[in-house]
């Protein structure tokens, strides 16, 4: 479908989704900030879920849904079972974000502060 | 020094994420022949439309083949819920008034997200109606309706939300997607057993694919009642005055 | 088909750019209005991968409602990364 240009998509598409996931992990690792952190395991989430869909896609492939024009005529069409996996991670992603984000609030209201480096205490 | 040694091991991670990737060749056929059934991909391919008459093939994984993970996500999210009412949870003075934090808006954005409201709930609910035969499903056209929510919530700095109606909402659509797995295991077949009860009908008909629509529009108005209630925990907190 | 070619790697770019932004930026209110642009070009890039459920959802969840929280957590706790910052606005 891509013709030469194949080699470029391929690129950009995989490309693009591990250095989502490699600066989110980045930002995980490094920062002190629990909101950047919080950022950082978002951003790990996209470049998870583009990974997921561009390996479910076959070229020239269509989406999986039947119309009535090609419902006899078996056209070819994209893996849909990553799809349906991604459409879980993403609901359940905004689950966890909301969560991590209710308990940066709470540390925050308890430390005033919401680096990691200055909460020192252990006990609350 | 810390840095330079994050950097390197993600380096790590990196060179073999790509050496991983040198095995799947982006866009080749990995469902293989729809007929032959040789993967999951291809059996569902092949078999959705004369089993369970769904158009949408995504839609048939979620609800009916993989119905049961569904289930419990609809859960994780009732459970997200509820962590964040219990770990956000304040005592209230005796007879506080509860209250949204925040300034009172301007006339043009209040009757604006009056004027638009109604629109977005609607688009919503025709995303999740027709989630059997366009894109879209109970999961998108709940966030849509919960966008809508939040349009008002910001708005109206009292717009009162019945919590009493969230909740009545919520375990309504619960209770009827775990009884309509029930109802399956009632009628001899399995737990979310499809045909149980309208019939197949005819694909691409509003009215088509067993129990599918009515699960997907019970997880609409659950996902919606959830969503809206995450956001007028967050939206209903005291910011600190320092 | 050198239009998909070149949607695709413009695409990329700004993926790469604003998710390197997100984390570089010490503004955590430009940070999360930046995870807000990922997801949107992560839909569009969903669209053209042909998943178009997949591509509704992120548009309705992850540019809509996960930005919306985050701010509502910003407005909760401090705007800056580094905590002098958070003097010279107030």
């Amino acid at each position: 479908m891509f013709g030469d240009y194949q080699n470029v998509v391929t690129m950009s598409v995989y490309g693009s989704s591990i250095a989502l996931i490699l600066i989110g992990l980045y930002g995980v690792l490094i920062k002190k900030h629990l909101m950047k952190i919080v950022i950082g395991l978002s951003v790990v989430d996209s470049g998870v879920n583009l990974m997921f869909v561009a390996v479910g896609y076959i070229k020239g492939g269509t989406a999986p849904i039947f119309s009535p024009s090609v419902i006899d005529s078996k056209p070819l069409m994209v893996d849909p079972v990553p799809q349906a996996l991604v459409l879980t991670a993403i609901v359940i992603g905004f689950a966890v974000t909301a969560v991590a984000l209710s308990l940066v609030i709470r540390l925050f209201k308890h430390h005033n502060t919401a680096r990691i480096d200055q909460i020192k205490s252990l006990k609350w | 020094m810390k840095k330079y040694l994050a950097i390197f091991l993600l380096l790590i991670v990196g060179f073999y994420l790509i050496q991983a990737f040198n095995l799947v060749p982006f866009g080749a056929n990995r469902v293989g022949n729809i007929d032959d059934e040789s993967t999951v991909g291809a059996y569902y391919l092949k078999n959705t439309v004369p089993k369970t008459s769904v158009a949408n093939v995504v839609t048939a994984i979620v609800v009916n083949y993989r119905g049961f993970d569904t289930l419990g996500e609809v859960t994780v999210l009732f459970l997200a819920t509820t962590g964040l009412g219990s770990i956000l949870f304040r005592k209230r003075k005796h007879g506080e008034e509860e209250e949204r934090v925040l300034k009172e808006s301007s006339q043009l954005v209040k009757i604006g997200s009056r004027l638009l409201f109604p629109f977005i709930a609607l688009l919503g609910i025709y995303v999740f109606i027709h989630g059997h035969l366009t894109p879209g499903g109970g999961f998108q056209g709940g966030a849509i309706i919960a966008t809508g929510f939040l349009l008002m919530l910001v708005a109206y700095k009292n717009y009162k939300l019945g919590h009493g109606a969230l909740t009545w909402i919520e375990s309504l659509a619960g209770i009827t997607f775990a009884g309509i797995g029930i109802w399956g295991l009632i009628t001899g077949g399995t737990f979310l057993e499809n045909n149980a009860f309208p019939g197949l009908g005819n694909v691409n008909d509003l009215i088509s694919g067993g129990v599918i629509p009515i699960i997907y529009i019970a997880v609409g108005f659950k996902v919606a009642a959830e969503l809206t209630g995450v956001l007028d925990i967050l939206l209903s907190i005291k910011p600190n005055k320092n | 088909m050198i239009f998909y070619v070149v949607i695709f790697s413009i695409l990329a770019l700004l993926l790469v750019a604003s998710g390197l932004y997100a984390i570089i930026q010490k503004d955590l209110l430009y940070a999360v209005i930046s995870t807000g642009v990922i997801s949107l070009i992560l839909s569009v890039m969903f669209y053209l991968l042909q998943a178009p459920d997949v591509a509704l959802t992120e548009a309705a969840i992850g540019v809509a409602l996960t930005t919306v929280i985050f701010v509502i957590t910003i407005r909760n706790t401090t705007r800056f990364e580094d905590e002098n910052d958070n003097n010279k606005v107030k």
